[in-house]
């Protein structure tokens, strides 16, 4: 909790730390969605948000770097600041309920660390492939994994950017999924440009060619520094 | 039997499509009931994307009425753009509802809100997807009911053979009278089949079933008679007029879109209906007579509407919302009950004066000051007079004067060109006026950086206004009048770089001047542009102006009249226009002779607002027996009671 001066009156604070899911139909919100959805749910919820001072006042909310439109979440992370104190499991039941179903608010704590990259520098991915039988995938899975470099290429705003894919694999697992196939678990660096589950993928698709087309199910089950045995969530 | 959702076959589309979110639903204040504890369900459709229907205001309010009844289900659903049109056909998925993403072939009515002309092709596509024969006349008793409403839908004609029925004006009570009719036939058996609920829906007097009438035409082209063909329909069908809009305080809880949308605000009418009398204007004619909503029910909607939606800015809608018998009130109310949070307020109102400009200042009063719009329509005053604007120079530049003196930077001046009796000068006048503003705002100010957009629109002749006479301006005279004003803007070395000019080609002017004003036979036009690849025409990268023109020469072939005649062609008094059955109670001899009236160079007679002089008898009041609905009340907004139920901004 601090204190700060504006415009002459005192305002305390109280930072939160909001960890998120976007799940269902709204992986298919962007980035900008879901941060509208945010600050209009705050208003909703009737949270004392703070805003920024000029002339046109934002809600002080900051947001880590979302997964990308399509690919699910559940470990997405905001920051919140608030101009009195509130209780945090109160704040997340309140966030509840005036959000849309599918971007569900999992966890509030009060934490002024912010959300440099130095603590979300790497994330753990799923990609389901039902129908595909785990055999087929390891040896694929082995082989990419013994390459020294996977470069792939993708259209960013910033036009076309080239990334390696394997240096940024931290480790890739192959789960087997009983019924349905199976399903690709990877710890992935946060490096810029960004290597994104996708880009894996496609660099698997450079080995074999066992990987239906198509976009498969993505999702981001955790996100925090790296540690011995893998993402340490924040 | 509960209908299946297509969510599961549409998921494997979506990360294929431009914004996904837009297909997916799921928003705050969005309803889905079950689909067996309801007898009557609607799907409202708004015939362009998502992102511009989900704000629209019309939808917003049926939706909720609708949802609000027992028994009653409504779902929305919006145009498809091409590349999910594409990827739907190939995997067979139908036009589905956003909410609980039901084949809208489905429902029982299918509500059609139509704000454009420009719209009808996007129904085709609407229709086709669900799987609804694209003619009314092959629908069987298993389609639901193709029921046409909105500002656009006063002159269905073009769509008659698509659409079922037909609504004109407001909408509230008309959805829930069109509701009980399809309860009743749906319990009662479902009598007579189609035509039996078509038939009752008709019977009413204020329901148009297009398929119910004939019409006949003479050898030069021109209609010869409109006639009910069978018994217990009427020779004409009424508008709705809604009494009492305190009654009726919709939308409560609108929709809050997770995708970006055109208007992202909460939005209150604070009256409905025009009297000001501007001959071109469609909205102002056909909502008469004015009916304000009191202030009370205004501050009272407000602070709900925030609440329940999280929106950050407040749209206070009508259309002259400065008009408003208490507008000051309304807005030193609600600017002192948001003072300090972080609310925005907003006045769409284009009048040209002072207490305008002081609106504004009230309430942008924590806000940034960027820009004021006023719309003196016409360049010339000789203009100003044929449409009944009745705006001098003198007060634009009085107005404008205040604005910039009162820190706004930039002023919008909204034109129109193409108007009756319009010459080259009264558009290059225009030129003039902007050099006159900058050159006002700049002693006002002692700047040099304010700046004046000159916008401009071509004009188009619509049905029941004084103007439905007219011949449209052809889109090569309109192009030649704005590169002459555009060469006299640019010719100007000390004001000329303050002033913006923007504007649109004419072309598709024509085509909504042919939809606007057309009948029965530009159905085929409509009809062979939606084969040949016609979709959202009301978006200048989908528009086509030599598809539209093929499909005229292809679908009039046989017909003695073509493009010309239904856009530029001026009409005699005696000629029976496509919609004379369609009574929205403008007398006909006084739009004549207003029309008359406009065009005679020595008498440009003035008509005055009836809510101030006595009734100039547009004949509105009388036949729909409606009255004006005008406070002031003297009531007040009380912030402490109102609010605050949004957090203040920590500043």
């Amino acid at each position: 909790m601090d204190v700060i001066r504006n415009g002459g009156e005192p305002v305390t604070t109280q930072h939160l730390l909001v960890r998120y899911a976007k799940r269902g139909k709204m992986r298919f919100a962007s980035h900008l969605d879901v941060a509208r959805a945010f600050e209009r749910g705050v208003r909703r919820a009737g949270l004392p948000i703070a805003y920024s001072a000029g002339f046109t006042p934002h809600p002080k909310i900051s947001y880590a770097g979302g997964a990308q439109t399509g690919v699910a979440s559940e470990a997405e992370y905001l920051s919140l600041t608030l101009t009195s104190r509130a209780e945090a499991d109160a704040v997340r039941d309140r966030l509840n309920a005036a959000l849309p179903d599918g971007i569900d608010v999992i966890a509030v704590a009060e934490d002024s660390g912010g959300l440099p990259a130095s603590r979300l520098s790497a994330s753990e991915w799923q990609i389901a492939l039902p129908g595909l039988p785990p055999d087929n995938v390891v040896p694929v899975v082995q082989k990419f994994l013994a390459l020294t470099e996977a470069p792939v290429e993708r259209l960013t705003s910033k036009g076309m950017r080239r990334m390696d894919a394997r240096a940024a694999v931290v480790s890739l697992d192959v789960l087997d999924d009983l019924n349905s196939g199976c399903a690709l678990l990877m710890v992935v660096r946060h490096t810029a440009p960004s290597v994104r589950p996708d880009d894996v993928l496609n660099a698997l698709r450079d080995v074999s060619d066992v990987f239906p087309a198509g976009q498969p199910l993505i999702t981001r089950l955790a996100q925090g520094s790296l540690g011995e045995s893998g993402v340490v969530r924040l | 039997m509960p209908v299946e959702s297509v969510f599961s076959q549409l998921e494997p589309l979506l990360p294929q499509v431009r914004k996904p979110v837009q297909y997916v639903g799921g928003e705050v204040n969005s309803t889905v009931k079950a689909w067996d504890e309801t007898d009557v369900r609607w799907a409202l459709l708004y015939p362009d994307a998502y992102e511009v229907g989900q704000p629209n205001q019309g939808i917003a309010i049926l939706y909720e009425v609708l949802n609000e009844q027992p028994g009653v289900l409504a779902e929305r659903t919006y145009s498809v753009w091409p590349d999910m049109e594409k990827l739907m056909r190939v995997s067979g998925i139908p036009q589905f509802t956003v909410d609980a993403h039901r084949p809208v072939g489905s429902f029982d009515v299918l509500g059609v809100s139509f704000s454009t002309e420009l719209g009808y092709t996007n129904l085709l596509t609407a229709l086709d997807l669900a799987g609804i024969p694209l003619e009314a006349g092959k629908r069987t008793i298993n389609h639901p009911v193709v029921l046409a409403g909105g500002h656009a839908a006063f002159n269905p004609e073009p769509l008659a053979d698509f659409l079922d029925a037909v609504v004109i004006g407001d909408g509230e009570e008309a959805v829930l009278a069109v509701t009980r009719l399809v309860r009743a036939w749906k319990q009662g058996g479902c009598p007579g089949g189609r035509d039996g609920l078509l038939l009752a829906l008709a019977a009413t007097g204020s329901v148009y079933v297009p398929r119910f009438y004939d019409v006949t035409y003479l050898p030069d082209g021109r209609i010869g008679r409109v006639a009910p063909n069978r018994p217990g329909v009427p020779a004409s069908v009424r508008k709705h007029t809604l009494l009492d809009l305190d009654a009726w305080p919709y939308p409560k809880a609108p929709v809050v879109p997770v995708a970006d949308t055109v208007h992202e605000r909460y939005s209150v009418e604070i009256f409905r209906g025009c009297t000001r009398g501007c001959r071109f204007c469609q909205a102002g004619m056909i909502t008469r007579p004015v009916r304000e909503r009191s202030i009370t029910t205004v501050g009272a909607m407000v602070a709900r509407g925030l609440a329940a939606t999280g929106f950050s800015e407040v749209g206070l809608l009508s259309l002259s919302s400065a008009d408003h018998s208490e507008i000051n009130e309304i807005a030193i109310d609600l600017a002192d009950c948001y003072e300090g949070s972080s609310v925005g307020l907003s006045l769409p109102s284009t009048r040209v004066d002072a207490f305008n400009v002081s609106l504004a200042d009230e309430l942008s009063r924590n806000g940034k000051r960027s820009g004021l719009t006023f719309a003196p329509e016409g360049g010339s005053e000789r203009m100003r007079k044929v449409i009944n604007k009745m705006v001098t120079e003198e007060d634009l530049i009085r107005t404008v004067t205040t604005a910039y003196a009162g820190g706004w930077r930039q002023v919008k001046l909204y034109f129109m060109c193409g108007l009756p009796t319009e010459q080259d000068e009264d558009v290059t006048a225009i030129a003039d006026l902007a050099r006159k503003v900058i050159a006002a705002g700049r002693t006002a100010t002692g700047r040099k950086d304010i700046r004046c957009t000159v916008s401009i629109g071509g004009f188009v002749p619509k049905p029941h206004t004084p103007f439905q006479w007219a011949g449209q301006c052809p889109p090569d005279v309109v192009d030649a009048r704005l590169r002459k004003l555009g060469a006299a803007l640019r010719a100007d070395k000390t004001y000329g770089r303050s002033v913006g000019f923007r504007y649109h080609e004419g072309t598709p002017s024509l085509i909504e001047g042919l939809l606007s004003r057309g009948d029965r036979r530009v159905g085929a036009v409509i009809r062979e542009v939606w084969e040949n690849g016609g979709r959202f025409d009301g978006w200048s990268e989908h528009f086509s102006f030599d598809r539209w023109s093929a499909a005229c020469a292809a679908a009039l072939a046989e017909t003695p009249v073509d493009l010309a005649w239904y856009t530029t062609r001026e009409r005699d008094y005696g000629e029976v226009l496509p919609w004379d059955h369609l009574d929205s109670g403008l007398d006909r001899d006084w739009l004549w002779d207003d029309w008359r009236s406009a065009i005679e160079p020595a008498e440009a007679g003035e008509v005055e607002d009836c809510r101030w002089t006595p009734c100039y008898e547009c004949g509105v009041c009388p036949a729909m027996g409606t009255e004006i609905q005008t406070g002031p009340t003297g009531d007040r907004l009380d912030g402490r009671r109102l609010l605050p139920v949004l957090a203040t901004n920590g500043r």
